[in-house]
């Protein structure tokens, strides 16, 4: 559709990273946009914008999203997280020195997605190495050829305690 | 000549990268992560045909937009903008039409750029690019190659009535006669679907104009900086050295980030013709049609096989489809060069004939993505050879171990045109023997087979040229630069910061340089910073591209760490009065026989800031080394892959059970990095073997422009990779002794698949063709379905 007339803006509050964001968005504006242009959270990659590629996951109430698919207004009164909070919170330390220590990164533009899917998937027990390849089929990477990410994921599933 | 010399660590450690440590942060810098103040957005406006002719554009209704600056067109850019032609002076009958960066009376594919539209924000230039009104008259399009070459087609480009771009031809030995006398003769058919590279950040570029110095900055997402500094200057009329072209971090390149593209540069012609900072960050749909494509290519092959099962010929037919035009800068030319040159290169034999046939088609421009032409040599060679050991009743590996060529036969002036000075296949063949138990692989597949399973085993051996010289561009007038350079400077505080004219997307190139040079002067890894990527900043080099970054990079960064080490030899000597023979650097200390006598930092603070202290001496505290291979076209990689697969007969799909990969390449200088190369690489390879395929109607319409419809490999679809390194000693003619290999994996992992599952269809009386190796041609290879 051509959008030759301004549609109204919409204010939207969100929390984001813990802080509290009180924004005014196009309804057309995509997730993903919001975060990296309005809140300069550019950790978040756009690599599709489809709903394929996985680059631009995020936590959004607690379960990984596709923020390409979500739009800005659809986070009014949802809580977020972006790699950058989930960085500054500490718990995906282990899961990040592992993929550095397993060089499971190469270009690193889909890894903040594949780390954030990560850690749901350990959170949900899964450390077997083919379960965690079909845990990851979300999650594109044209670099690693995915071994080296399973191989990560898979030693720090194998060392949190799951119950 | 300099020969390999012993190197300590850091070199051959494996490290994980430097720049990783802000990448798992999420804190990577990519081109799409900042917005230049008072910047325009661009959409483009891309042809929704394949061929016809631009009669009007009317942009009238897209200029009154609000939020929209600019619509340009191809008439708007031509006052300041050369087009190009893809050409090389080494095949001086290359049809390579003249280019415009934007489409000025014809369109050639769907997806070509037409018009850009400049705004505020991306979302108003896509609204308007809606809005922009081009009234077309459809030509006949041709999108399959057969039909561009069969008779009566209508003709793409007036130059190239035939649609063929570039006939090559090449005959060494007598062919007629091997086929005459050969025992055996197989004779296969291929055909190799179009794919492409698809990093996962897309292009992307800002550029910035300054009307009053004519100064051009331009930050993008690509490998060769250096390169693309030298195109926009030329094409724009701007003098080099006031234009700069930086790379911030770059997510994957493949090659799509290798070549000039009319978007970007008429991105560069929007910020020159505005005044203001232009920024344009591809989506993936557009990416789709403009990236650069590669591998369309359609092949028949003969091998001739005498009695005691020796290879005499090899006899090859290509047909490679380029789209629309020849590639620029780097031409067109190179693909068929690789395939013919490579045709049963691991192998000892008397004759070839090889044609190759560039052609034309309504389709994206297709040139080079990571191991240019040699998956489709690698493919041909092997499946012939595969084919020529069944026809001769011989196992394949053992027909192989009869063929290959051994230590005696080099250097190797092969039939194809190709002389080999080194490669190592008894080596990698001793060590694929060790690594695996191939006698248990094969009674697992005949126990597999007798109780029903479709199991198939390919095994075939490769060669990767890599780290090329300066002929084949240089010569053939082409401005992509053979050299690299490093300069390094000693910092006050006894650090190192070097700047390398290598690049980085990711395979590491980056830390080897890193490594290299703490191992070249003597200090701690992490007192080494590497800058790439900004041409501002470096010496020109070639950047990224035929697997070159470390065997020439690397090798500059060792001479100008050695300069750099005696310097600081000699400076430390003139302040300790000793002999600076007596004198050795070790871990940021400069020691002599009896200890450490003085930190680096106390010498480089003190030669910093009391240069008077050295008795009349200038200390530099900085060197610089450029390296270039003068002493041959390549440095050549070997090494085998083997698959194992099974087939489902019932639905015609592939499960991959093994990859094995061995290789070697002189040395490596991080283990780690090269493994996880290769094992990337070899993902590539799987893709195009089983899944990735850009289709297109007859009219020349893409078919898969989503990242639903091209399906790349996901993890649940890859098996491990088990990477085995053959040992041989550090390739002769350089200090570090290495070749490249970042496309080792991808020019033999679709050959080995390919071969893996003929073998596994062979039982059932079945074989396929084409790849990738989808459900439906498994089916129909089988007979099941028709094809």
């Amino acid at each position: 559709m051509i959008l030759t007339e301004p549609v109204a803006p919409v204010t939207i509050e969100t929390t984001v990273n813990g802080e509290t964001v009180r924004a005014v968005v196009s309804p057309r504006q995509s997730l993903a946009d919001f975060l990296r242009d309005d809140l300069g959270l550019t950790g978040t990659r756009i690599g599709c914008e489809h709903g394929v590629c996985g680059t631009c996951t995020v936590v959004f109430d607690g379960r990984t999203a596709r923020s390409c698919l979500l739009l800005a207004v659809q986070a009014d009164g949802a809580t977020i997280e972006t790699i950058e909070g989930a960085t500054r919170s500490g718990r995906l330390a282990s899961l990040q020195a592992a993929f550095r220590a397993r060089s499971a990164l190469q270009c690193g533009f889909c890894t903040a997605g594949v780390l954030l899917t990560a850690a749901e998937v350990i959170e949900e027990g899964v450390s077997d190495p083919t379960a965690l390849r079909h845990a990851l089929s979300g999650n594109l990477c044209r670099c690693t050829g995915y071994q080296a990410i399973v191989e990560a994921i898979a030693k720090v599933a194998a060392g949190t305690p799951h119950d | 000549m300099t020969e390999p010399v012993t190197i300590d660590a850091p070199v051959g450690v494996p490290l994980p990268t430097a720049r990783s440590a802000r990448l798992v942060n999420g804190a990577g810098r990519f081109v799409a992560d900042a917005r230049p103040a008072g910047g325009l957005e661009v959409a483009f406006v891309r042809s929704a045909h394949a061929s016809a002719r631009i009669l009007s554009i009317d942009a009238a209704a897209a200029r009154a937009m609000p939020g929209v600056a600019a619509v340009l067109t191809a008439a708007d850019l031509a006052p300041i903008l050369k087009s190009f032609r893809g050409t090389h002076g080494a095949f001086p009958d290359l049809v390579a039409p003249r280019q415009t960066a934007l489409a000025a009376d014809i369109v050639r594919w769907s997806g070509e750029p037409v018009a850009l539209v400049l705004a505020a924000s991306r979302a108003v230039a896509e609204d308007a690019a809606e809005l922009v009104e081009i009234d077309y008259d459809p030509l006949p399009a041709v999108a399959d190659p057969r039909a561009a070459v069969a008779e009566g087609a209508p003709a793409i480009h007036p130059e190239a009535p035939d649609n063929v771009a570039l006939t090559l031809i090449h005959e060494k030995g007598d062919v007629d006669a091997a086929f005459a006398q050969a025992a055996h003769v197989a004779e296969l058919a291929f055909s190799f679907g179009r794919v492409t590279g698809v990093p996962l950040e897309t292009r992307g570029i800002v550029a910035t104009y300054e009307a009053g110095e004519r100064r051009l900055t331009v930050s993008m997402s690509h490998q060769c900086p250096h390169q693309m500094n030298v195109e926009f200057a030329g094409l724009l009329g701007l003098d080099v050295e006031k234009v700069r072209v930086s790379c911030l971090d770059v997510g994957g390149g493949f090659g799509v980030k290798q070549q000039l593209y009319g978007d970007e540069l008429a991105v560069c012609a929007a910020a020159m013709l505005t005044g203001r900072p232009v920024r344009f960050i591809a989506d993936r749909l557009e990416s789709m049609v403009s990236d650069i494509h590669a591998r369309e290519h359609v092949v028949t092959g003969r091998i001739a096989v005498d009695g005691e099962g020796r290879i005499l010929a090899f006899d090859i037919d290509d047909l490679f489809a380029i789209g629309a035009y020849s590639q620029y800068p780097r031409s067109s030319a190179g693909e068929i060069r690789s395939v013919i040159g490579l045709a049963g290169a691991p192998y000892r034999f008397c004759a070839m004939r090889g044609r190759a046939r560039v052609v034309f088609q309504n389709k994206p421009p297709s040139g080079h993505y990571r191991g240019v032409g040699h998956p489709i040599g690698c493919a041909v060679t092997e499946g012939l050879v595969d084919a020529g050991a069944a026809a001769a009743g011989i196992d394949p590996l053992e027909f192989r171990r009869i063929n290959l060529l051994t230590a005696a036969d080099l250097p190797y002036a092969s039939p194809n045109g190709t002389t080999f000075p080194r490669l190592t296949f008894p080596q990698c063949l001793d060590a694929l023997e060790k690594a695996v138990d191939l006698p248990a692989v094969h009674r697992d597949v005949a126990a597999g087979r007798a109780e029903g399973r479709c199991l198939g085993l390919g095994i075939v051996a490769f060669v990767e040229q890599t780290s090329r010289g300066s002929g084949f561009y240089g010569d053939g007038g082409v401005a992509v630069s053979s050299r690299d350079s490093c300069t390094i400077r000693l910092e006050p505080t006894g650090g190192l910061r070097c700047l390398s004219s290598v690049t980085e997307q990711g395979q590491g190139s980056e830390m080897g340089v890193t490594q290299i040079v703490a191992a070249a002067v003597g200090v701690p890894l992490e007192r080494v910073e590497v800058v790439t990527g900004d041409t501002a900043a470096t010496a020109q080099g070639g950047g990224t591209w035929g697997s070159r970054c470390l065997a020439i990079g690397g090798e500059a960064a060792w001479h100008a760490g050695r300069k750099l080490r005696t310097e600081i030899l000699e400076l430390a000597g003139s302040l300790l009065q000793a002999d600076p023979a007596t004198l050795r650097l070790m871990d940021g200390a400069i020691h002599d026989a009896s200890g450490a006598r003085m930190s680096l930092a106390d010498l480089a603070v003190t030669a910093h800031y009391r240069p008077h202290a050295f008795g009349g001496r200038h200390p530099q505290l900085v060197q610089s080394a450029d390296y270039s291979p003068l002493d041959g076209p390549f440095r050549a990689g070997s090494g085998f892959q083997l698959s194992l697969v099974e087939v489902d007969v019932e639905l015609g799909s592939v499960k991959l059970l093994r990859h094995v990969v061995v290789h070697e390449a002189g040395r490596i200088v991080n283990p780690l990095l090269a493994d996880e190369q290769i094992r990337g690489a070899v993902a590539q390879g799987l893709g195009s073997a089983l899944f990735e395929e850009l289709t297109f109607d007859a009219e020349g319409q893409p078919l898969a422009t989503t990242l639903a419809d091209y399906r790349l490999p996901e993890a649940s679809d890859l098996p491990d990779i088990e990477v085995v390194h053959a040992k041989a000693p550090p390739i002769p003619g350089s200090a570090l002794g290495a070749a490249g290999l970042g496309e080792a994996g991808t020019v033999g992992a679709a050959a080995a698949v390919f071969n893996a599952v003929n073998d596994a269809l062979a039982p059932y009386g079945g074989r396929v063709s084409a790849m990738p190796l989808t459900m439906g041609r498994i089916l129909a290879g089988l007979g099941r379905v028709k094809g």
